[in-house]
């Protein structure tokens, strides 16, 4: 393409002028398109829909009206191109020079606070687009969470290479010491009696319980890891198998967290603050983890761990460095998980999450941080989005991943680095 | 000791069915060094497909268009359900494994698993959640053997899967077919140079599986009379720890891994709370694979260099 480009640069095709446009631009600028658009909403979007006779502003970006009721698709569409792309293609075209002139004193000036203020803009962006309605908000909160939870399977999945089942159970380790723990302190209820202590500490004190619901999970880890330097491949995949089932049978055997019904009436702690600077630290920390030596020496371990061990690559350390960093940080995003939805039973950390989990990893990209993210947005929100299809959704996601399968066999975006210095960096006109 | 045989009668029939399910596994990792994570589906649509032949045969005997005594439907229902869903399983290897052949192994695993979803959504939109019942075709008699009772239908199933298993066994031990599919499992690259015919040999392997699902299929609806289309997830997944237990690729492994599960299972819920019952399974089974990684008749695995 780039050779073809350079040879005839007359002959532009369609795709790559768009990509051209896009490449050109710096990411501030379609930043603040999106802002421009979730205030138009914000503002506009009510008269609008009475407008164009919509009955509310369409939550999942008109999915959910264009599938129930046909006759309202023309609003929808109007009000789509109106709320969304136009001030999102507009807006970085008028003031793409000048942000990116911004982009580049920034740059210069401190790269952290160029990425601090990306993040706050992100955060702006997302806090606005979930302020409309309750149901956006649980849609982005489980969104954000489900981000965690690819990118911790993608090292074990993508980097390493293993086929890794055993992710629910590392997700009902976190969630269910997360919930004993704010429970028994925080909460009064029936079944860990009164609050332990005051209940203001709460919220200061929960990251302390996500942390310890990540160690929990990591030391389940230890039970796949071990058995990881005898043996890998399918052998691998049972052993996590029996892992996972051997997890929500435990827990379906244990009264003191009410086996089978469950736990609920979580603290309501994590508000969209929360999720989102958990979600921001564990792709920054996975991330750095995946480009370190450590990461390097996961790849090598893949491709092929007998060169790997003839090279001085440690490979029962990178084994098992990877499989307890990638069941802390599922333990991190069950402990969310759980106080997200307020209620837990064993039944929710069973094949189905396996499956989607797993659909989400090897949709987005192995290997790729970028793959996961793409992953884990685009198959929560087309599930929510698909919801009025009823039962058919689950015959038309799972077409879909076969045909990304089939043509693309390692996922949309693999084996592709997340450079932030790059993704942030002021575009040079060409 | 009557106790220990009536549970042993009960734990050879739960076994049969796990051993059937698992040869489809280890007969399409032998070949493909791939598993067909829809096969548990594939024994739910076998089941499915027996329920509908055999409904409509009684059907049709009832209403006098045929004259066909109940074993003769039995043995009908098989071989047609047997015949049709062996073509489920060569659609599955077409649209899903075929054009996977050469991508890496996960992503095969990734369309096994989203075809059983769809095969199960599909038998869902189709029929709907509610359980249906299989024709009773085989009145049960019980046999009283010294105190332990042991129904007609068990030994039925019993001694039928295992006469199947051992067909199997001569079928890749003695025919051209058979060498072929051998073939491919020992060397995948030098053989198709050979003259053998990859593509055809893959379609028969899922072909055989297919129907051998099938007929497990029939034999649970014969001995529990309940279909569900969530049915073929547990059973399944259980197989495929099955066939991995017995050692990838590995047909007599897969049988008595299958029946050794089937053991664990009986013997553990008489034993113990039925509560317990997966969680003990799969401790033994991650025990097992903790000192034997390779399974019962796999081969081992290295990654040291050994000098």
């Amino acid at each position: 393409m780039q050779i073809n480009n350079s040879l005839s640069p007359e002959k532009k095709t369609f795709a790559s002028r768009i990509r051209n446009s896009f490449a050109q631009l710096p990411l501030l600028a379609w930043l603040c398109g999106v802002l421009g658009a979730v205030l138009l909403e914000r503002y506009l979007g009510d008269p609008l829909t009475e407008l164009l006779g919509l009955p509310k502003i369409p939550a999942l970006f008109g999915a959910v009206t264009i599938l129930k009721k046909p006759q309202l698709i023309p609003g929808t569409v109007a009000f789509l191109f109106l709320i969304y792309a136009v001030p999102i293609l507009v807006i970085p075209r008028l003031f793409g020079s000048i942000l990116n002139r911004l982009v580049g004193r920034l740059f210069h000036l401190s790269p952290a606070m160029s990425v601090a203020i990306h993040l706050g803009l992100l955060y702006l962006i997302l806090s606005l687009w979930a302020d409309v309605s309750g149901y956006r908000l649980l849609t982005l909160k489980l969104t954000l969470i489900a981000i965690i939870v690819t990118l911790s399977l993608n090292v074990i999945n993508g980097y390493m290479g293993e086929f890794s089942c055993s992710h629910p159970g590392f997700l009902a380790l976190g969630a269910y010491t997360a919930s004993v723990f704010t429970l028994f302190f925080f909460v009064d209820d029936k079944v860990f009696g009164a609050a332990f202590l005051p209940k203001f500490l709460g919220p200061f004190l929960f990251p302390i319980a996500l942390i310890l619901g990540g160690i929990v999970a990591a030391i389940g880890a230890i039970a796949i890891a071990i058995p990881s330097f005898r043996t890998r491949g399918d052998y691998l995949a049972i052993i996590s198998l029996a892992f996972m089932f051997i997890v929500k049978s435990i827990i379906e055997n244990l009264e003191f967290v009410r086996g089978p019904r469950g736990l609920s009436s979580q603290p309501n702690y994590v508000d969209l603050p929360t999720v989102f600077i958990w979600t921001v630290a564990a792709v920054w920390i996975i991330n750095n983890f995946v480009r370190s030596t450590t990461g390097k020496a996961l790849n090598a371990v893949r491709d092929d761990e007998m060169a790997a061990d003839a090279m001085t690559v440690n490979t029962r350390r990178t084994k098992i460095v990877a499989f307890l960093f990638a069941a802390f940080w599922a333990g991190v995003a069950g402990g969310l998980f759980a106080h997200v939805l307020r209620y837990v039973n064993p039944g929710t950390f069973s094949i189905q999450k396996l499956a989607e989990v797993l659909a989400m990893v090897y949709f987005g990209g192995l290997n790729s941080v970028y793959g996961s993210i793409v992953g884990a947005v685009s198959l929560s929100l087309l599930g929510e989005a698909l919801r009025p299809l009823e039962i058919f959704k689950w015959i038309i996601i799972p077409l879909l991943l076969i045909l990304v399968m089939i043509f693309r066999p390692t996922g949309l975006i693999a084996f592709k680095d997340f450079d932030v210095m790059k993704l942030i960096s002021p575009k040079e006109k060409s | 000791m009557t106790f220990f045989f009536q549970n042993l009668i009960n734990a050879l029939q739960w076994g049969s069915f796990y051993a059937l399910i698992a040869l489809g596994y280890s007969m399409v990792y032998g070949v493909l060094m791939l598993f067909n994570f829809a096969h548990g589906d594939i024994f739910m649509v076998g089941a499915y497909i027996g329920f509908g032949v055999a409904t409509g045969l009684v059907a049709l005997t009832s209403m006098g268009a045929l004259a066909l005594p109940n074993w003769l439907i039995l043995v009908l229902t098989i071989l047609i359900s047997m015949f049709l869903t062996s073509f489920v399983g060569m659609i599955v290897e077409r649209v899903g494994y075929r054009p996977l052949r050469d991508a890496p192994r996960a992503s095969a695993a990734i369309t096994g698993l989203m075809i059983g979803i769809i095969l199960e959504t599909g038998n869902l939109a189709l029929l709907g959640a509610q359980r249906i019942s299989f024709p009773a075709l085989v009145q049960s008699t019980t046999y009283n053997l010294g105190g332990v009772f042991v129904t007609n239908k068990k030994i039925m199933i019993v001694l039928f899967s295992i006469a199947l298993m051992y067909a199997l066994h001569l079928f890749v031990r003695k025919t051209r077919w058979g060498m072929a599919m051998r073939a491919m499992a020992f060397d995948y690259v030098v053989v198709p140079l050979l003259g053998v015919p990859i593509n055809n040999i893959a379609r028969m392997t899922f072909a055989i599986g297919s129907a051998l699902a099938a007929v497990a299929g029939i034999f649970f609806g014969v001995a529990y009379p309940v279909l569900d289309p969530y049915m073929g997830i547990i059973f399944g997944w259980k197989a495929f720890v099955a066939a991995i237990l017995g050692g990838r690729g590995s047909i007599l492994g897969a049988c008595l891994a299958g029946f050794l599960l089937g053991f664990i299972e009986i013997f553990v819920a008489m034993i113990f709370p039925s509560t317990l019952r997966d969680f003990i399974a799969y401790s033994i089974i991650l025990l097992i694979l903790t000192f034997r990684p390779h399974g019962f008749f796999g081969e081992p695995y290295s990654a040291r260099l050994s000098l």
